[in-house]
């Protein structure tokens, strides 16, 4: 099926090669730019080799940032992005892996209704329920607050001992704010749910009959078992984790995460744009997500193609 | 002493209409090896994992060693089980999947590796124990799978088919090995198999099922000899039985088609006119004249196999479209169309109520009694 004549092979790797152009150009052109000083990027045909700029315009960054977003340095946001992918992509994987181990090992009542439910979630990213999930961070007690209302306790307690009642639990600058509302996830639930499916039932029967109790069988054969999916789907979380941007931008406005500093480094009015710092600061915000799909990376195409059962 | 005792066991699956065991009892005895037996879908597995405590028992009760169990978890039945598939843990060492239930029983270290050293002594199993299951052949798989339940120092073992994935030379090592295992052992044992040759070598006794129900209990050369039903008859035995429509005559003579009889007295006199099945095994067929004494019959020979050891010949009874197949010697040459003269070996027929398909009591013919 697969031709392997000269010809083909030439064509294929013109294909590639075009493609890898077409990626790292670009990222080239922003390298290049962070090693320049403000005057040289600004000017018309920009230069496209390196300049002598490098340590000092990334030093800067790293330790001083740019007086548009008060200067608060990018390893702070680097620091605040990373934590920030960290608990998504754990959090994420621990949930969906019970929820997952719940649907598929034990029968329940409504363990349909919960399946679906999950489901749905699937139709409701962030995105669509961005406002109601705002109110829910601003004051994660607002609803017990309107039940408390609606019920006239509020008024009765307000009656009887003359205290209003205001209940106030705000989580936005915080990193529960960030990143609590971005933890569910229906999609890694069906991969585990999927990868549950796979394993096969007589070897759960042998586990029963070896005496492993839910959690052991959890411990000792489902998660040695799910390693590969485990780490293909972490790699995939962080990066979702690590590219957030609308959320952070509602929820935080002192806790930067890097893609937000950069994005308010851009918004100086009319002002001067400082390049070289915006470009350095996006080099330096590359540089996690592909340390971690390098490292991983075995693991991660391990995780995708194999069923090792 | 660890018998298991079936109690007028049922099960029905939920949201299935029927029963796919109905009623089924059995006692085995402390160190017996029993295997069921069965067409493919007649609920072998089904007992077998009632047994385990793998499924439900919808009615009746099981006891292992005295004490039933119908509400125990599996691993408190002290039994151990062998898959099909292995059902190895495939990340873990061939150590450690042997001594994974030991190790959640906190048995102690040196105990468990006694008994893991030990079962791995017996199942040659000593340069395997740090592979993973992956790295080793499907008969070592096996006996992995063998290993694990020999260190629980079980009351009864318990095989769902373990052989049906081997090959057919490594299956009768195999087989061999069991039974050696399981002597050596003297542990109770239930063993499934929809193989009949397993079976025979295989059982201390035989459970024979069909459609969730034990047609027949008992020792393996009973059951060939003394089949309790049409079915069991052309269950046992390879190729299966030949069945003919007889009737009987008065003085209990039974008259087959083509005007073939079997002597009088071979049914209850008194019920002439009864339609009976007879059944007669291809073995119990011999070229005439060999001085084997019997009932002389007339075969049209329609095709003949040789097997080497052994001839089989495919025919008709003289006259008729009944055919019958006969298990002959491998010299004996047949050529389609010939009429070829046979023997009955005496006394070597069975006979069946047409109804139920059950053995009729008073035909034992003179084959070797039943050892009691
Ligand atoms: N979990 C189940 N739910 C519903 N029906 C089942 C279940 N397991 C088995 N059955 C049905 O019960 C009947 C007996 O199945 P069982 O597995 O005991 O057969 P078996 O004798 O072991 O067959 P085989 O030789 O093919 O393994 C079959 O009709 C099967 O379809
Ligand atoms: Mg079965």
């Amino acid at each position: 099926m697969v031709e392997k004549s000269r010809l083909s092979v030439w064509i294929a790797h013109s294909v590639l090669i075009l493609g890898i152009l077409a990626i790292a150009l670009p990222i080239y052109v922003a390298f290049v730019a962070s090693t320049h000083d403000v005057r040289t990027v600004a000017q018309a045909p920009m230069p496209l080799v390196p300049g002598p700029h490098l340590w000092e315009n990334y030093a800067r960054a790293l330790g001083q940032g740019s007086d548009s977003v008060g200067n608060v340095p990018v390893a702070a946001m680097l620091a605040n992005s990373f934590i920030m992918a960290m608990v998504i992509a754990t959090a994420k994987i621990v949930i969906s892996l019970l929820s997952a181990f719940a649907i598929v090992y034990f029968r329940f009542p409504f363990r349909m209704g919960f399946f679906w439910m999950i489901f749905i979630t699937l139709m409701l990213p962030v995105e669509v329920r961005i406002v109601p999930t705002y109110e829910v961070v601003a004051n994660a007690l607002a609803p017990v607050q309107s039940l408390l209302n609606a019920t006239g306790l509020t008024w009765l307690i307000e009656r009887l001992a003359g205290l209003r009642v205001s209940l106030e639990w705000n989580m936005l600058d915080t990193y529960a704010g960030l990143t609590v509302p971005l933890v569910a996830s229906a999609t890694a639930t069906f991969l585990f749910r999927q990868v549950f499916l796979t394993m096969p039932d007589e070897m759960t029967e042998a586990a029963r009959i070896d005496g492993a109790g839910p959690v052991r069988f959890l411990f000792d054969i489902l998660l040695p078992l799910s390693r590969t999916n485990i780490a293909a789907l972490f790699v995939i979380l962080f990066i979702y984790g690590w590219n957030q941007y609308l959320w952070p931008l509602l929820v935080s406005s002192n806790l930067l995460t890097v893609q937000i500093g950069i994005g308010r480094m851009l918004a100086v009015g009319d002002g001067q744009v400082d390049w070289p710092i915006v470009m350095a600061s996006t080099m330096l915000a590359m540089i996690p997500p592909v340390i971690v799909v390098v490292a991983m990376q075995r693991a991660f195409i391990k995780g995708l193609v194999e069923t090792e059962k | 002493m660890a018998t298991v005792d079936i109690r007028a066991v049922r099960k029905t699956y939920p949201g299935l209409p029927f029963e796919v065991i109905k009623g089924i009892d059995c006692a085995i005895a402390d160190g017996e090896l029993l295997v069921m037996l069965g067409p493919s879908g007649c609920g072998k597995s089904t007992l077998l994992r009632m047994v385990a405590g793998l499924e439900r028992i919808s009615q009746g009760e099981i006891a292992i060693a005295g004490r039933v169990v119908n509400d125990l978890e599996p691993k408190d039945r002290n039994i151990a089980m062998v898959f099909q598939n292995y059902a190895l843990y495939p990340h873990m060492s061939v150590y450690a999947n042997m001594s994974y239930g030991l190790r959640i029983q906190r048995l102690p270290k040196a105990e468990i590796d006694r008994r893991v050293r030990d079962a791995a002594a017996i199942l040659e199993l000593e340069p395997f124990l740090q592979r993973k299951p992956r790295a080793l052949s499907g008969g070592q798989r096996q006996r992995v799978a063998m290993g694990r339940a020999i260190v629980r120092e079980p009351d009864v073992f318990l095989f769902d088919e373990p052989l049906s994935n081997l090959d057919a030379k490594l299956r009768t090592q195999m087989r061999v090995e069991i039974k050696r295992l399981q002597q050596r052992l003297a542990t109770t044992s239930l063993y499934v198999t929809h193989d009949q040759v397993e079976a025979m070598t295989l059982a201390d006794r035989l459970m024979v099922m069909r459609d969730g129900v034990a047609e027949q209990i008992g020792t393996p050369m009973e059951v060939y000899t003394h089949p309790a039903t049409v079915f069991v008859g052309g269950f046992i035995g390879a190729p299966a039985m030949n069945f003919l429509q007889g009737e009987v005559a008065e003085g209990g003579a039974v008259r087959l088609p083509g005007g073939v009889a079997l002597p009088a007295g071979t049914a209850a006199p008194g019920q002439a006119g009864r339609p009976v099945t007879v059944g007669i095994r291809p073995e119990h067929l011999a070229p005439a004249g060999e001085g084997v004494p019997g009932l002389p019959v007339t075969l049209t020979v329609d095709l003949a196999e040789a097997l080497g050891a052994d001839t089989l010949v495919h025919g008709r009874l003289a006259g008729t479209d009944t055919s019958l197949i006969a298990r002959l010697a491998g010299h004996v040459q047949a050529r389609s169309g010939e009429a070829m003269a046979l023997t009955v070996t005496d006394g070597a027929w069975h006979l069946f109520d047409v109804e139920s398909g059950r053995r009729l009591a008073d035909t034992v013919g003179r084959l070797a009694k039943p050892a009691a």
